[in-house]
């Protein structure tokens, strides 16, 4: 700040000195007006200014100072006092002013100049949050072209469309110059080219799958850059000098078999395709990171659309082979239907047309009985007679099968003779036989009971059936059969596990054996035998229509046959000693036991009401010899809570010793040594029958060797060790029922 | 403990008994026979049971140790008493292991009835504990003033 002198002689030294400074100063005192001026238009205009107060003061100086000067003009003529007054407070105050704001300048300039250097700081940010904006917004915008090529291709589900578009969308988004696909072949040898982007059919190239260059990027999962020059890349001429850079991806192919119901596919056995892509030559674009992730993305994304597309055209074909399968199906069941019906057709046709033949024979046969005959042909007539009406017999069995098969056949029960029932059969079968020169035996078992509850006609079938079989197969030698009821413990048949008769009081199970010398079975064939009669059971339950006519299991019986013994709730079978050795037939059905030889259609149930009525045998005597002593004792507390008056003893000799008249009933433990001998002696000492005790053995071996041994030396009974308190009072009630066990 | 509590027990153990195939119906028959005209009926027996077997098994020991060979038919005589017996009142243990030993008899296998005497004795010891723990039960009951409650068994 210039001082200015502003109190001097009143004497214009100089006249031109003085005007020039004079005008000076005028325009000093303009400048300075207009300055502040000048800065409040543009501080106003700005809004950003921080220091006001600074300007305030700037601007008060800068008044001031003008003011200054512009009083200073008058000085240079003469003025009076007050202008000198002025001046000297404008010059005071100018210079408080202005020291005030020197001092405030000495803080402001420091931060004015750092304003500066933030300024710029700033202006590197903003340059590079620029440059990182594009950035993202080049990624953003590859992004949704990823999005966009993902649509895409998962659009359709057309393995050709897929690819199209991949490859089409692909060029567009990273603008290439070139892209192809390589496929492997089915021997997975190679990889042929399968879809190109310029090129609209790409001829067969082939490249072997095992180059250096192949293996290095199937064995990562990104993209690869790759050279130009490789096989895989080397698909169209060089448009440019400088070729661009190729980058190379994998597409693992999923298949079908890869997804297992628990596990992933496994990586170790996937095949792969190639995707190949070139930047435009002589273009200088380098791949670009964002770049290779969106053609990775892209890559994935291709494989999962393919294998939807694979899973696609596999499920469809799998319907269509199920849908002719289906229609094959059909055809089928109705064939079948078609045949069954014909068969049945057919059946009763010849049923009739069998039977009218039949019919005339027998009546012929019986008419030619009564006429005049030498005994040869009497014989001869006789034959013919029994012969047709077996045959008879058999057609009707036919008609029979097919009535079963419908499921109206119905087992006709009532009571009927048993032993004259076999006696009969015998007889039917006897001609035959001694045509055959085969001895026909028949063994009814003592304890066979005369009279039974049954189908007698179906069972007069089945026995005939079963004989002539066993005269059937039998070239020479003897037929024998054997009758007799089935006790508990032997109706269980280690060849028939499946086997488990319940008998009750009211039914039994008789059990016939037919034994013939014929060619017997192979042993090796056994096994054979019994899974199918174990079909055949449960066929029988089902109506299964497809189980023919005839002979059936093991081409020896009727299915008649196997049918009516599992109505009657038995169960058949065949044992051999092996071939050459002859069979035995063996099967058991369940009875029911009748008391009364009249035709009563209800099976007799007297037993079991009976056998609840005693409980208690007050007076009973009883003897019971056993060598055990806790058995005495426990068999002695079960009669004695049952009533009876019990005598033990422990040996034979004090039983004979002991033994009376008075003794009603003697159990005998035949396990001992002597037990069987007892029994007799027991016998042989009290003669007299309706005085003699009752003989019971008691045994825990309950096999048929000591049933007959029992019944041999003429026991009652035999009872299984241990006996409970009901079983001894059954077992009692029954002896002083029937005198007997049943 | 009160009587409701020894009957209890009483019972829980005698179907435990049952349940682990130390005793059969058999021996439920035998309770069964058990009344007023016949109180001890159970304990005669089983202890008339305890005798012979104890007195089997030592001959059975005896015949099995000799060293000039073993006669299997006494043996096989033995075994069935003790099968009778066993059966008799229901130990089934006893009876099974006696069954297997006999087996053993028919084929002369002296390891093999070596091996089933020690069963057989085993099994033989543990149901006489059992069963003198449930006599030793039931005469608690009786002295406390209650009654067997064999009505609580339930399946008889």
């Amino acid at each position: 700040m210039e001082s200015c002198n502003c109190i001097e002689p009143q004497l214009p030294p100089d006249e031109l000195l003085s005007k020039y400074q004079y005008i000076s100063d005028f325009f000093i005192a303009l400048a300075y007006f207009s300055i502040p001026l000048e800065l409040i238009y543009f501080v106003k205009k700005s809004a950003v200014f921080p220091y006001r107060w600074v300007l305030v003061q700037f601007g008060a100086f800068i008044v001031l100072c003008g003011a200054t000067h512009l009083i200073n003009l008058w000085t240079f003529t003469i003025h009076s006092r007050t202008v000198a007054i002025v001046m000297t407070t404008a010059k005071i105050l100018t210079a408080v002013v202005s020291c005030a704001t020197a001092l405030m300048l000495v803080h402001i300039i420091p931060d004015l100049l750092s304003v500066k250097t933030r300024e710029l700081f700033l202006k590197n940010k903003a340059a590079e949050l620029d440059r990182e904006m594009g950035l993202i917004r080049t990624q953003e915008e590859t992004g949704r072209h990823v999005r966009m090529l993902t649509h895409e291709i998962r659009s359709t589900l057309d393995r050709h469309t897929i690819l199209k578009t991949t490859l089409v969308e692909l060029g567009r988004t990273l603008s290439l110059e070139e892209c192809a696909l390589w496929m492997p072949t089915r021997t997975g040898l190679e990889l042929q080219l399968a879809y190109t982007l310029r090129q609209q059919n790409p001829v067969g190239y082939t490249v072997p799958i095992h180059l250096p260059v192949i293996n290095q990027v199937f064995s990562s999962n990104r993209a690869v850059k790759i050279s130009p020059n490789s096989p895989v890349a080397r698909l169209r001429p060089l448009a440019g000098k400088y070729p661009g850079e190729v980058v190379a991806v994998r597409v693992p192919l999923l298949h079908l078999s890869n997804f297992q119901i628990n596990d992933w596919p496994e990586l170790s056995t996937k095949r792969y395709a190639l995707m190949v892509l070139m930047l435009p030559s002589d273009s200088a674009r380098q791949w670009h990171t964002y770049e290779l992730e969106l053609v990775e993305v892209v890559a994935d994304q291709v494989a999962v659309a393919l294998s939807h597309a694979a899973i696609l055209e596999e499920s469809m074909r799998a319907r269509d082979l199920l849908m002719e399968q289906n229609v094959a199906l059909d055809l089928a069941r109705r064939e079948a239907e078609t045949a069954i019906r014909a068969r049945n057709d057919f059946l009763a046709v010849m049923n009739h047309e069998m039977r009218t033949p039949m019919h005339a024979i027998i009546a012929l046969s019986s008419l030619l009985q009564e006429t005049e005959l030498t005994p040869e042909q009497r014989l001869m007539v006789e034959t013919i007679l029994k012969s047709s009406n077996l045959l008879a017999t058999l057609i009707n069995d036919v008609l029979d099968l097919s009535r079963l098969e419908d499921g109206s056949l119905q087992l006709d029960l009532g009571s009927f003779n048993l032993h004259s029932a076999f006696r009969e059969v015998i007889n039917l079968i006897r001609p035959i036989a001694s045509v055959k020169k085969l001895v026909v035996t028949l063994h009814l078992a003592p304890d066979l009971p005369e009279y039974a509850t049954g189908d007698e006609k179906r069972l007069m079938q089945t026995l005939l059936n079963v004989v002539g079989n066993a005269v059937k197969f039998s070239k020479e030698g003897s037929i024998s059969i054997t009758a007799f009821v089935a006790k508990a413990e032997s109706l269980r048949d280690p060849r028939a596990p499946d086997f488990f008769p319940v008998p009750s009081d009211n039914h039994f199970f008789l059990r016939v054996q037919v034994k013939d010398t014929g060619s017997g079975i192979n042993p090796q064939d056994y096994p054979k035998l019994f899974t199918k009669f174990a079909q055949s059971q449960s066929l029988a339950t089902k109506n299964s229509a497809g189980s023919g006519l005839g002979l059936a299991i093991c081409k020896r019986y009727h299915m008649l046959v196997i049918r009516f013994v599992n109505l009657m709730d038995g169960h058949i079978w065949l044992e051999s000693e092996g071939l050459g050795k002859g069979c035995t037939a063996i099967f058991m059905i369940k009875l029911g036991v009748t008391e009364c030889c009249t035709e009563s259609k209800l099976p007799a149930a007297t037993n079991a009401s009976m056998n609840h009525a005693q409980t208690a045998f007050p007076g009973l005597k009883v003897m019971v010899m056993d060598d055990n002593g806790v058995s005495r004792m426990v068999t002695k507390g079960l009669l004695v809570h049952l009533g009876c008056d019990v005598t033990t003893v422990s040996s034979g000799d004090e039983c004979l010793r002991l033994i009376s008249q008075d003794h009603h009933v003697v159990f005998i433990d035949v396990c001992m040594y002597d037990g069987y001998e007892v029994a007799l002696r027991v016998h042989e000492k009290l003669t007299k029958r309706h005085e003699r005790p009752l003989t019971v053995a008691l045994t825990a071996n309950s096999d048929k060797a000591t049933k007959d041994h029992c019944r041999r030396v003429g026991m009652n009974g035999v009872v299984l060790k241990p006996v409970s308190v009901d079983k001894m009072r059954t077992v009692l009630s029954d002896l002083l029922e029937h005198r007997n066990l049943v | 403990m009160d009587v409701i509590q020894m009957q209890r027990t009483w019972v829980e153990y005698t179907k435990s008994l049952y349940r682990e195939g130390y005793l059969d119906s058999q021996f439920a028959q035998l309770q069964l026979l058990q009344d007023e005209s016949n109180p001890d009926f159970v304990v005669e027996v089983v202890s008339l049971f305890f005798e012979d077997s104890e007195r089997l098994l030592n001959d059975l020991t005896k015949v099995i140790d000799q060293q000039q060979g073993v006669d299997f038919k006494k043996v096989d005589a033995h075994v069935h008493q003790l099968k009778g017996s066993s059966s008799s009142i229901g130990a089934q243990r006893v009876k099974n292991a006696c069954v297997a030993f006999r087996s053993f008899c028919d084929e002369q296998n002296i390891e093999g009835s070596l091996r089933c005497l020690h069963q057989v004795k085993q099994e033989y010891y543990l149901v006489k504990n059992k069963l003198e723990n449930l006599f030793s039960l039931e005469q608690k009951i009786v002295a406390a003033g209650g009654s067997v409650p064999v009505d609580e068994l339930g399946f008889l």
